[in-house]
């Protein structure tokens, strides 16, 4: 037990801000990739082929790319090869490109998580809408998207969860966040190896449990009865 | 649905039509722009001179590189599947059973390895085990990868199943019981046959993340396609090139394993609505659409 504490002093600061450094890949990551994931979802339900062509395209190619590989190519190639600068400040630029990276793949997934919410709307609501003299803009305003943004809560909050947690995959980059850290303190400190995974684990339980359960709130909460 | 078109868009008149046309042209224009852009840039930055890539027409780069680390690719995949899939029925199962400290480990279990990244648990694995010699140090790396994957993939299964279980008519477990079998009975022989004929595809889904995920294994040095990819790409000085080749292989397989799955689901679809009517009582129609949307995860 006085191990563990001794654990605490030499190494809770750097977990704190490692973790806060997963927590700041999450949210740019997310934001990104929500805006990209709703242009491509856009474009995939639009009636334009060349347009469905693209989005189709960039899901099948992402979708089915490992997350490792995609981070890989941002540092060794973007940085490396091409010389990349997103910033001018060595630590900063990799961070940078690895939201690139996670923004890149799990825009993908947003994409398919809103299409999914799309389609969860029967053809029937926008028959009716029609039918009772509303053009395209009103009713998709008052008629499929409410419905949609409804149908897609889940399946966006399990794509967030997993960004949420794929955020430590950018250890292939090296950016400093906990994977790269938990990797230090157990080489130094091996005795207490269970109980670095442990607390490291319990980091990702605590920010990952709730967003799944106010996920299964809101979707009950706001789940349309058909 | 009318071919292609989504609920948002109304069958396209003359006029839209038109205008559609001419959008589709424009789209397609800058589609070409941008490709022609991004050859342009690999062209400046010389990677696509022909000897980058002529590496990977020789035969030891594969025999030596790639094909083994394709193997243990799907080595590792192969076992963690097996694995993942006792894990979750297991698990899955015993968030169904009626004895309440059962249900209570099996959720604490499977909401924990759900909730823990793969990559932490592959890390701690490969050093704990390493360290601790419960593994020959040469097979930890392994090891640490296909209990990772074991245990986020067997948790996400246990979900399928519990939630393709709790999606069956109640009818199910009721008419079980009605005939005389006790509650396992009734889960394992009329429950879980049926369910699992709804969480196929979703469960395919997940063979797919399974193999993605196994690409992590580069980070804790399990020589797998990544790895070996990465070996091939410094020692010839063409990182970009061999990427690019990995990813592709990974592209087709999953690509392949995907449409599989969705062939699957809708032959299971045409299936349930071809069979007996008394099959399409009740939900028995909407469990197998809501299993189908899981297999977003990752």
């Amino acid at each position: 037990m006085s191990g563990y504490l001794s654990l605490w002093e030499q190494y809770g600061g750097q977990m704190l801000a490692a973790f806060w450094g997963n927590i700041q890949l999450a949210f740019y990551a997310a934001v990104a990739s929500l805006i990209l994931g709703l242009i491509l979802a856009l474009m995939r339900i639009s009636p334009v082929p060349s347009f469905r062509w693209v989005g189709t395209a960039y899901v099948n190619i992402i979708r089915n790319t490992p997350l490792t590989i995609i981070i890989t190519f941002g540092v060794a190639v973007l940085y490396g090869v091409f010389t990349w600068q997103l910033s001018s400040d060595f630590n900063l630029n990799f961070f940078q490109i690895a939201i690139f990276g996670l923004a890149i793949y799990h825009a993908a997934f947003f994409c398919e998580a809103i299409r999914a919410g799309v389609n969860t709307v029967p053809q029937g609501q926008a028959e009716a809408a029609r039918a009772i003299g509303l053009g395209f803009f009103p009713a998709a305003q008052n008629i499929i998207l409410p419905q949609a943004l409804r149908g897609a809560i889940t399946p966006i909050g399990n794509t967030l969860i997993s960004l949420i947690k794929n955020t430590t995959v950018v250890a292939a980059g090296s950016v400093a966040e906990v994977s790269g850290l938990m990797k230090t303190m157990i080489e130094f400190r091996p005795d207490q190896g269970i109980l670095i995974f442990l607390t490291i684990a319990m980091f990702f339980v605590i920010v990952v449990v709730p967003v799944g359960l106010l996920t299964t709130y809101l979707s009950k909460k706001l789940a349309v009865a058909r | 649905m009318s071919a292609q078109q989504s609920v948002l868009f109304d069958a396209p008149g003359p006029k839209t039509k038109r205008t559609i046309l001419i959008i589709n042209v424009i789209g397609a224009a800058v589609l070409l722009f941008v490709l022609y852009l991004l050859f342009k840039g690999l062209g400046d930055a010389g990677e696509l001179k022909p000897e980058k890539w002529n590496v990977f027409a020789q035969g030891s780069i594969w025999s030596d590189y790639l094909l083994p680390g394709l193997m243990n690719t799907l080595k590792a995949a192969a076992i963690s599947i097996v694995l993942a899939l006792v894990f979750g029925f297991v698990f899955g199962l015993g968030r169904l059973s009626h004895m309440t400290w059962v249900r209570v480990i099996s959720s604490i279990v499977v909401e924990f390895f759900r909730a823990v990244p793969v990559l932490i648990m592959m890390i701690f694995f490969w050093l704990f085990l390493g360290g601790a010699q419960l593994v020959p140090p040469d097979q930890s790396p392994f090891v640490a990868v296909v209990l990772g994957l074991t245990f986020y993939n067997g948790s996400v299964i246990a979900e399928l199943v519990r939630s393709g279980v709790e999606g069956l008519p109640k009818g199910q477990r009721e008419a079980g019981i009605a005939i005389g079998l006790t509650r396992g009975q009734s889960l394992r022989s009329i429950e879980v046959p049926q369910a699992l004929t709804a969480m196929l595809p979703a469960l395919i889904g997940q063979f797919v993340i399974i193999l993605k995920d196994s690409a992590l294994g580069s980070i804790v040095t399990y020589n797998e396609l990544l790895y070996s990819a990465n070996l091939v790409g410094t020692g010839n000085g063409n990182v970009f090139q061999a990427l690019v080749v990995a990813a592709a292989i990974f592209i087709v397989i999953n690509y392949a394993l995907s449409a599989l799955a969705k062939w699957l689901s809708r032959y299971l679809a045409s299936r349930g609505e071809a069979g007996a009517a008394g099959h399409n009582d009740g939900g028995a129609e909407a469990p197998p659409a809501q299993v189908m949307g899981a297999p977003q995860t990752l």
